[in-house]
């Protein structure tokens, strides 16, 4: 980092606006809470005072010329990028731009199937072509890995002609591929580097943490600041490379960006680079404590497997998130999911996600030895008070897809919608997936397979949140007219 | 100069004492710790802007906690003791002769260091060959105990800041198994009065009922807690607090107590109708 990282331009500039107490005739129309009593008194005068507008002193997101652009030049010095942007539409919005900026109607980009949806959304809009790549699988977890250089080396052969490949570093569950290799690669056919690090934040500030996409000269990251970082929800970090275009990626951005900007979410962001920037060595090795001492003493329970980096393979484990703190439940017969909801209706205790057979739980920057405890003990007296017999329950995460056609041409057909049980074989023309983790059980375009159908009823038995489909309950499909 | 400690007892309520001065004051690791000499109440232990205990009306908390279990069993030999870091509580348990294991854990060394050095009259039994005190997280400690103890007193804060996890269902749970088949847990229950407090009342009823065959709750006058009313929770795998109590048999111990007597444990279960009520509600969802 060349820059002084203790400024905070956007933090200060608001300060200096609410010491300068402006009558404002602009928008938002509360005037600071004045408007909405109510709100004022839930939230207090601190948070309202400066909801405001993009005016001169504050800067502008859509064009950055002063105190954002100041920002953003340190938020790309602190993880060692050629330039950043703010977001204040989550990482969604991060991940799409980053697919629109490399590719147009019919170009080919290749990812893994585990993705968010929210990268094959942006394959709705823009029209490219996905090449899926089939993650490893680990047989006992049943949970999607990252990508094997194999694999890439062959998606690349066979698809010359694509423009970029998507990578996940880490994966919802913390598997990471090897994306120096995977760059070299991808990098020596001409495409470029898409990263999402939407669970990666802390990789570029701790140490012993698995490599990050701007450190391997990846072309470009999407950073949830608000997953790990500390910042507030909906706030991200699009990062790029020495080989992008800002001006271009800024245009693009704009195509689908809010023009009137959460100074909230903005200085947030700001707040939170400058914490990471000075301290993020010591709070991470403080997180990584927290979830080591929670992973030795769940295994210690018995029946509960908390995984990590003994499974790393060089391979489609190339490494593995230190600070995550997830656990495989199967083996108490529980599915993920029972084990997620008895945690909170009866334990009051909420984790990120469980899905069939694991349960993931977020450590950070917020947590402490007090409340990894309370979780500890959770899980230990679920595991005297349900266990069950394993037997039946469904052992994998992942669905092989099976591609007809592109998200795009899917999504934009001409549609019937039927019942659950008539659309096995048909083409799908809609998301299907768990929420979280929000990987796609189907995306537009793929054949419905007995599989994926059967996989849909469990995880509704199981009481998994489905959404994606029109129909709110899941109980019928759209798919494509033949 | 005057000088008063002030406690916020609720946003709309304030209990102040007159100090002469300040014996002792720190920032630990979980919480602020601070001692004060007061003519009113002697000295007092404050724990994050929250009276602990004084030398004047601690009698009445700690016989309260630990002989109404051991008069409803005497034949107690094992004790677990969770927070109770100025030893108030362990010193009523050295008087049974019966006893043979004293475990306290509590999660702060400062406040146990603290006592030792500036409430000598309270702490002086924790030094009892009996007594091994484990400086550590409640909850972390019962989790790996099982069917151990005869009896578990919880003498913890409140519900906010360190004392939080000991009232989680997960800790009332590994009590429930960390305990023998005869166990009895009492635990400090909160009041029934002041709303933020009746409702940490209610709550851990609620969760204590889900594992426990008896659970009763009895009630104590201590003039320095918010209300003054105040309650302890009795759950039990086997005993009952009245029917198997022995009134001749804990008499015959001689204990000396100034609050507690065989005819005030029995009155002590009698509860005001809308306490009976609150806790109802309680039993009723779970």
């Amino acid at each position: 980092m060349k820059l002084n990282q203790s400024r905070a331009p956007i933090f200060q500039a608001l300060n200096e606006y609410r010491e300068n107490r402006i009558v404002s005739f602009d928008v938002p129309g509360h005037k600071q809470g004045k408007g909405n009593p109510e709100l004022l008194e839930f939230l207090g005068r601190q948070c309202m005072s400066i909801d405001v507008n993009s005016m001169k002193p504050l800067d502008n997101l859509c064009h950055p010329v002063s105190v954002i652009k100041e920002a953003e030049e340190l938020m790309a010095d602190a993880f060692g990028a050629a330039h950043a942007f703010f977001m204040v539409n989550g990482t969604s919005s991060a991940v799409q731009a980053m697919v629109m900026s490399v590719c147009s109607r019919g170009d080919k980009i290749i990812m893994p199937r585990n993705v968010h949806r929210s990268s094959i959304n942006a394959l709705i809009v823009c029209g490219a072509v996905p090449v899926y790549v089939d993650p490893g699988v680990n047989k006992r977890l049943g949970i999607p890995l990252g990508m094997s250089v194999d694999a890439v080396k062959k998606a690349i052969l066979k698809n010359p002609d694509a423009k970029a490949i998507i990578v996940n570093n880490p994966t919802y569950y913390g598997v990471c591929s090897n994306l120096r290799e995977i760059v070299r690669l991808a990098h020596s056919a001409g495409m470029k580097v898409l990263v999402d690090e939407a669970h990666g934040t802390h990789f570029y500030f701790g140490d012993y943490m698995p490599l990050s996409a701007m450190s391997v000269g990846a072309d470009m990251a999407a950073v949830s600041m608000h997953k790990t970082g500390g910042s507030l929800t909906q706030s991200s970090v699009l990062l790029l490379g020495k080989d992008m275009n800002p001006g271009y990626v800024r245009q693009v951005i704009n195509l689908t960006q809010t023009t009137s900007a959460s100074y909230l979410l903005l200085t947030s962001l700001d707040i939170s680079r400058k914490n990471l920037a000075l301290n993020g060595k010591a709070i991470f090795e403080k997180v990584t404590t927290l979830a080591s001492y929670g992973k030795r003493e769940v295994n210690k329970i018995g029946g509960l497997y908390a995984f990590s980096r003994e499974l790393i393979n060089g391979d489609d484990i190339f490494d593995f998130d230190p600070t995550k703190l997830s656990v495989h439940t199967r083996d108490i017969g529980l599915a993920g999911i029972e084990v997620y909801d008895i945690l909170r209706d009866r334990f009051d205790i909420q984790i990120e996600f469980g899905d069939i057979g694991n349960i993931l739980a977020i450590i950070s920057v917020g947590d402490s030895m007090l409340n990894i405890e309370r979780l500890i003990s959770a899980l230990s007296e679920i595991k005297r008070l349900y266990t069950k017999d394993p037997a039946g329950m469904l052992d994998h995460e992942y669905i092989e897809p099976h591609v007809v056609c592109s998200p795009q041409a899917a999504f934009y057909s001409g549609k019937v919608q039927l019942p659950l049980d008539e659309t096995q074989g048909k083409v799908c023309a809609e998301f299907v997936m768990c929420y979280p983790p929000g990987i796609p059980i189907l995306a537009p375009g793929e054949l419905i397979t007995q599989d994926a159908l059967e996989y849909i009823k469990y995880a509704k038995a199981k009481g998994c949140n489905l959404l994606g489909a029109e129909d709110m309950n899941t109980d019928k499909l759209n798919i494509m007219k033949q | 100069m005057e000088m008063w400690y002030t406690e916020e007892q609720t946003q709309n309520v304030r209990f102040s004492i007159r100090c002469d001065k300040q014996k002792y004051s720190a920032q630990s690791e979980f919480q602020r710790i601070e001692i004060f000499s007061t003519p009113e109440f002697g000295d007092i232990l404050v724990l994050d802007d929250r009276i602990m205990m004084t030398t004047k009306d601690e009698f009445i908390y700690h016989e309260m906690i630990t002989h109404v279990p051991m008069a409803t069993n005497p034949d107690i030999k094992s004790v677990l003791v969770i927070g109770a870091g100025d030893g108030g509580t362990v010193k009523e348990l050295t008087r049974y002769k019966s006893i043979e294991r004293i475990d306290m854990v509590e999660i702060d060394r400062m406040v146990v260091d603290a006592c030792k050095e500036f409430l000598p009259s309270v702490s002086n039994r924790l030094s009892d060959p009996r007594v091994h005190v484990y400086i550590d997280d409640g909850l972390r400690f019962v989790r790996n105990v099982e069917n151990e103890y005869d009896l578990i007193i919880v003498d913890s804060t409140d519900p906010i800041g360190p004392g939080e996890g000991l009232f989680t269902t997960e800790f009332y749970g590994n009590c429930y198994k960390a305990l023998k088949d005869e166990g009895i847990l009492v635990n400090q229950h909160e009041s029934p009065y002041y709303k933020i407090y009746a409702r940490s009342m209610r709550q851990a009823h609620k969760k204590i009922v889900e594992f426990f065959p008896i659970c009763k709750v009895y009630q104590a006058h201590i003039p320095t807690y918010p209300s003054g009313h105040w309650l302890f929770g009795f759950a039990s795998k086997k005993y009952h607090p009245l029917h198997d109590l022995d009134e001749g048999a804990w008499n015959r111990l001689g204990i000396d107590t100034q609050y507690y007597n065989t005819r005030l444990h029995k009155g002590s279960f009698a509860l005001p109708t809308y306490v009976t009520k609150q806790l109802m509600e309680g039993e009723f969802h779970s």
